[in-house]
């Protein structure tokens, strides 16, 4: 069994007046430190895929495996999510919200300091523990809220376009930031995104859903030549024009 | 140049401040001074709105007979006991509406039905069932600002954006842990902005209260005051009860400053 399972999710949300079918019978394999994009028209359900697989509710059916374990309310597994916005707590210092997910799982509080200042290193921000997020940029604040989802050295990496609320050189130098990290850390990652040249430069897969209800569409390989370069290196690359055209052409048929 | 502009909009400021200071002085002046020049020309009726130097005369007289310190610290303890009860309260029971949502939905409408009712109308009820004594006029100033306590802070609770919670969620974090964490922390400003509010309403729940039952107390001395025809008396309250509004006040945005400083 592959190190993430999902097998036949099927999922509706009920409201008062209707039942809406949101996702439709997904199977999909991903194996252990693989870099995989979802992406697809809105309504196709990529965010809710990425909520079931963290576990914030359960699919109405089918089941999600993480390195063979089945995923249910009482055996969450250590997941790192992250946001459109970073959603850093504005009355925590950035050391603080480093360390959150260690304080709530309870860990011992001596290594949480050292975790912190490592992390912040990692991320190139190795001097801002004790200011406060209302103090930072907001691509310096992503970057925190990356180290903040690493902390817990999570078994995956959930990325839900957390580059898109940045301006266009902060994105750049934040994919190939979050790239760099997973592979140094070799983990599992998958990113939501609107941006089909995002997925092309950061993954190994592409995952094209369509809309009405959510299915898998189209899965794309990235050649080994271009995922083995960091996201900058993919879009300058002369392959990178022709994939994204691909894609594109898919995509519109979708409508 | 930079430098000596920076100076000269330094002293700008602090110019406007001096000005703004010397009118706030004028009015003050302006109001105690005809209020006496009113009263000693006999342009208003000097029985009923005294004057100035006849209430500070009075003020004398109670203060060096003991009697003031006494009913001022009968009706301060009174106001600062409702005042941090009401709030309390109010919040706990916000606490209780947040944590389970059934309850909030089957307790809305009296929520709404108690909010609406003017509470110092159930001060004949409370000197019955409590008794009168400081124990019913603390209730009452406790009563009258406890619902619009719960109603605002259970709304603040309900505001804080879910992608907060959705954040310590993905670390497992219990409902107990995302309510210490995030939405209690979120929720400051509006409950100390609730405070503001309560000082003002524990005031009112007091006074009325001891109008209704006391025989000591700032509300006392008005009321007494009334019925001898001492407006002297009355005034001379009133003019406390402003002063320590104030203060109460004052306190309470001293503390706004230190708890949110790092909340914006």
């Amino acid at each position: 069994m592959e190190f993430l399972q999902l097998e036949n999710i099927h999922h509706s949300y009920f409201s008062s007046t209707q039942a809406k079918e949101v996702l439709r019978d997904i199977s999909l394999a991903i194996h252990e430190g693989e870099f995989v994009s979802f992406i697809g028209p809105s309504g196709c359900g990529k965010t809710t895929l990425l909520s079931i697989i963290a576990g914030l509710f359960p699919a109405t059916e089918g089941n999600v495996y993480i390195d063979g374990e089945k995923l249910s309310a009482n055996n969450q597994s250590s997941i790192g999510y992250m946001l459109q916005q970073d959603y850093l707590f504005p009355w925590k210092t950035i050391e603080e919200n480093v360390t959150i997910g260690l304080k709530i799982m309870e860990k011992s509080h001596k290594t949480h300091k050292v975790t912190a200042n490592a992390l912040l290193q990692e991320v190139g921000l190795p001097h801002v523990g004790n200011n406060y997020p209302r103090e930072l940029s907001g691509g310096m604040r992503q970057r925190v809220a990356l180290a903040r989802t690493l902390a817990v050295n999570p078994k995956i990496l959930l990325l839900d376009e957390p580059f898109s609320a940045l301006d266009y050189q902060s994105k750049l130098k934040l994919e190939d930031l979050v790239v760099e990290t997973l592979k140094t850390y070799k983990k599992t990652a998958i990113l939501v995104t609107h941006d089909i040249g995002e997925a092309i430069a950061m993954s190994e897969r592409v995952v094209l859903f369509s809309a009405n209800p959510g299915t898998v569409h189209k899965v794309f390989e990235i050649p080994k030549a271009l995922s083995e370069l960091s996201p900058f290196d993919v879009r300058q690359h002369p392959a990178y024009a022709d994939i994204f055209q691909t894609i594109w052409k898919e995509l519109e048929s979708l409508g | 140049m930079d430098n000596t502009l920076f100076k000269q909009y330094q002293q700008l400021l602090k110019r406007e401040k001096r000005y703004v200071r010397v009118y706030q002085l004028i009015i003050l002046l302006l109001f105690f001074g005809g209020w006496e020049l009113l009263s000693r020309l006999e342009w208003i009726d000097r029985l009923i709105f005294s004057s100035p130097t006849h209430v500070w005369h009075t003020f004398i007289e109670k203060v060096s007979d003991g009697s003031l310190t006494l009913h001022v610290s009968v009706t301060l303890m009174e106001t600062v006991i409702g005042f941090l009860a009401g709030t309390l309260l109010g919040t706990l029971i916000a606490i209780v509406l947040w944590w389970s949502p059934l309850l909030s939905k089957v307790l809305d409408p009296y929520l709404v039905i108690l909010n609406a009712m003017p509470k110092v109308a159930l001060g004949p009820i409370l000197i019955v069932a409590l008794g009168p004594g400081y124990f019913s006029i603390i209730a009452m100033g406790a009563l009258i600002s406890i619902i619009i306590t719960t109603i605002v802070v259970y709304t603040a609770f309900k505001g804080v954006d879910p992608n907060y919670s959705k954040v310590l969620q993905t670390f497992g974090a219990t409902r107990w842990q995302i309510f210490r964490e995030v939405i209690l922390p979120a929720s400051f400003p509006t409950i100390i902005s609730t405070l503001k509010v309560n000082v003002g309403l524990s005031w009112v729940g007091v006074i009325v209260g001891e109008f209704l039952v006391a025989s000591k107390g700032l509300g006392y001395l008005i009321i007494y005051g009334f019925q001898v025809f001492n407006f002297n008396l009355v005034l001379m309250s009133l003019l406390i009860i402003a002063f320590f509004a104030t203060i109460m006040y004052q306190v309470v945005e001293l503390v706004e400053k230190t708890i949110i400083k790092n909340n914006g």
